[in-house]
């Protein structure tokens, strides 16, 4: 990755104040970069801080959240330090985001087709005219039937939510889109249809796309690398064939071992006695954080060492004959990543 | 093997359910005829003792109603359902009405409001349905305790303190939560996601069934727990011989313990066989483009999908001949026309399409 990166982030630590006064420690030291057209997985289970880090760059947090610490580049500057008024020039125009859970991301009272054109109106680029055709164009590039502009979105169905979804995120013609679990109340069929339909989308308009999900499937199917996450932390990080075939860090063993692979099941022969791998326990609560590493409580392969330090990013490239790909392990050797 | 292991749990023969879409008092002026949302459509399959089946297919294609006529949640315009040999569900609205007439005592003689009643609170103690999703499907009010202990208490089973402290207590441990008495007096939202499906499986063995009626109990959980609930699926069908009819629309899930595969399409089960088969050498099409979406979690291997364009059509309004021909990649003319029968293509391997070889 010799370009220069899109979006680099910049060991981005976020708390939130709970309401009986703890502070959850939900991002610590999160560092990654997107470049140009590129394709990027979040992956992780839920509540490891995926969406908090869109919602961090976006500048979304809720009141009870605070970025105590790191940078968000954007070009080169850094978007911390923009003043609320700039921060509202740049979302839409410059990166936009498909909300989790289409099913209710729309207004109910309001035509998909002025919900989608709504963003283009309100950062002035265009009178209403050109909106409106801009609107047509859009819904065309998505998949919808022009006729179904003045519909409502109880009208439509989950897969053709989703696609005015991605619409309105094209609005204002970004360069980084952001895709919150985009097809996870999906049937598997509509899932690809619009797998497919951001892959041509990027294509055509050279986007690059930031895919959090919990489905290693979704992210193998469409990102060129991946971030890992566990409780609030980058576990790995590294290109998608890295990740997906030398995995470093345990926790990504574990999660690709869980995921039931279609192929690997039919060979074995169905119904026969094996039973998946699965990761005992569940993720550490973010207000009682262990002191070492945060996997260690349900990790198969844990020494002496990882309950008492925590584990910082190690540049496993050596290993895995690539470059850019860390790890954040203590049975991982090499240099430290130089973020 | 004895009789009883010989009948299968469950029997379904040409099961239909029409739903009659509501009409405007104009067309019911102008008798125009009545439209039916044809949910399911003529669909037959047995399930033997201890048997996995996975019903398989797309929102809307009929696979929870199904479920939902088994247990009697629907009544089926036609067709039979024999659990145990026994015919249950055609008596299921007198037996609501019977339900009913506790209160109201309106409906039928005595005689005929008790018979049909006995009749599906049986069914319902040998079949439990396991609902989707874990956050909605318990009661926020209820300690886990009286959550599991409810169907004891509907059924009037294990009726003394003691025996039905001993019953949630094994059922909850056998779905994974232990020590159980830590778990009685906790509420739901104090446990996560994969514990709440715990729970919500602890409720359904609780009254020893027959037969779990899944419906996609994995799909609002994290991949990593999804693997745990399914390996206590398994266990359980493993350990107590429990048959479970699998509700999915992901192949994945399914592949690793399904004794058997039936995929649906727009209420018709277009494909049925034993898993293996029916994942190694697929012959409908709608199986295949299926299987070829199936994300593969490994860049390697992407492959050429088949996607099919659009959705699902409406069941109101079912194409002529073969119901997927507009969608399938590889209709010919006579797709058209004529509706295919199936074609076993090795024993107990069936496919409903007329290039099935």
């Amino acid at each position: 990755m010799t370009e220069t990166p899109l979006l680099s982030i910049r060991h981005l630590d976020v708390n939130f104040i709970m309401p009986d006064g703890q502070t959850a420690r939900a991002l610590e030291d999160v560092s990654f970069d997107v470049s140009p057209g590129q394709t990027i997985g979040l992956v992780g289970e839920s509540g490891c801080g995926k969406t908090t880090t869109l919602m961090s760059i976006m500048r979304l947090l809720p009141s009870n959240g605070r970025i105590t610490g790191g940078q968000v580049f954007y070009n080169g500057l850094d978007m911390l330090t923009f003043s609320e008024r700039q921060m509202r020039d740049y979302r839409w125009k410059e990166m936009s985001i498909i909300f989790q859970g289409a099913m209710n991301a729309l207004n109910p009272v309001m035509k998909v087709g002025d919900q989608v054109g709504e963003a283009i109106l309100l950062h002035n680029l265009m009178d209403q005219s050109q909106a409106n055709r801009r609107v047509d164009e859009l819904l065309e590039l998505v998949g919808i039937p022009k006729s179904r502009r003045d519909q409502y979105p109880h009208q439509y169905s989950g897969g053709m939510r989703q696609r005015a979804m991605i619409a309105m995120a094209l609005a204002c013609a970004p360069s980084l889109l952001f895709a919150d679990e985009p097809t996870t109340a999906l049937d598997v069929m509509i899932q690809a249809q619009v797998l497919e339909l951001l892959k041509e989308i990027q294509q055509k308009l050279g986007l690059a796309i930031v895919l959090v999900t919990h489905d290693l499937g979704v992210v193998a199917e469409v990102c060129d690398s991946v971030v890992v996450m566990y409780g609030g932390k980058v576990a790995e990080y590294g290109n998608a064939d890295q990740i997906y075939n030398q995995p470093q860090h345990p926790y990504t063993q574990r999660l690709l071992e869980s995921f039931p692979d279609l192929n690997r099941t039919v060979d074995q022969g169905a119904g026969s006695d094996q039973t998946l791998a699965s990761i005992p326990g569940t993720p550490p609560r973010l207000t009682e954080l262990p002191a070492g590493c945060r996997f260690e409580p349900r990790c198969h392969l844990r020494i002496e060492r990882c309950s008492q330090e925590a584990p910082k990013l190690i540049d496993v490239s050596a290993i895995t004959a690539g470059k850019g790909h860390f790890a954040a392990c203590h049975l991982c050797q090499g240099p430290e990543a130089a973020f | 093997m004895n009789q009883k292991n010989a009948t299968p749990v469950l029997e379904v023969t040409k099961l239909v359910k029409y739903f009659p879409v509501r009409q405007s008092i104009p067309d019911s002026l102008r008798r125009k005829p009545l439209v039916n949302v044809k949910a399911v459509d003529n669909v037959s399959f047995s399930l033997a003792r201890g048997e996995v089946m996975a019903l398989v297919g797309e929102s809307g294609c009929g696979k929870t109603t199904i479920a939902r006529t088994l247990i009697g949640l629907e009544e089926q315009t036609s067709g039979e359902i024999r659990f145990d040999g026994k015919i249950v569900g055609a008596q299921t609205r007198r037996a609501r009405a019977g339900v009913l007439s506790m209160d109201t005592a309106t409906v039928g003689t005595r005689e005929q409001q008790i018979l049909p009643h006995m009749t599906i609170k049986r069914l319902r103690q040998q079949a439990q349905m396991i609902f989707q999703d874990p956050y909605e499907s318990l009661n926020p009010r209820s300690t886990i305790f009286e959550v599991v202990a409810e169907p004891l208490v509907v059924h009037g089973i294990a009726r003394g303190r003691g025996e039905r402290v001993a019953r949630v207590k094994t059922a909850l441990e056998e779905a994974g939560l232990r020590p159980a008495e830590d778990f009685f007096l906790r509420y739901p939202h104090e446990l996560s996601g994969g514990q709440r499906q715990r729970v919500v499986i602890a409720g359904a063995m609780v009254l020893e069934p027959e037969l779990l009626l899944a419906d996609e109990p994995v799909s609002m959980l994290d991949v990593s727990i999804r693997a745990e609930i399914l390996n206590l699926l398994n266990d359980l069908r493993k350990r107590r011989g429990v048959s479970i009819l699998f509700i999915t629309h992901d192949l994945s899930t399914v592949a690793y313990f399904a004794d058997k595969i039936a995929v649906m399409y727009l209420g018709r089960m277009v494909e049925v066989g034993v898993t293996k088969d029916v994942l190694k050498n697929p012959q409908h099409p709608y199986t295949r483009a299926l299987l070829s979406v199936v994300p593969v979690p490994n860049p390697r291997l992407r492959r050429e999908r088949v996607i099919l364009q659009g959705e699902t059509p409406n069941a109101a309004n079912i194409p002529s001949g073969c119901r997927f021909h507009p969608r399938c990649p590889v209709a010919i003319e006579r797709c058209k026309q004529e509706d295919p029968r199936y074609v076993e293509i090795s024993p107990g391997h069936l496919a409903a399409c007329l290039l099935a070889k």
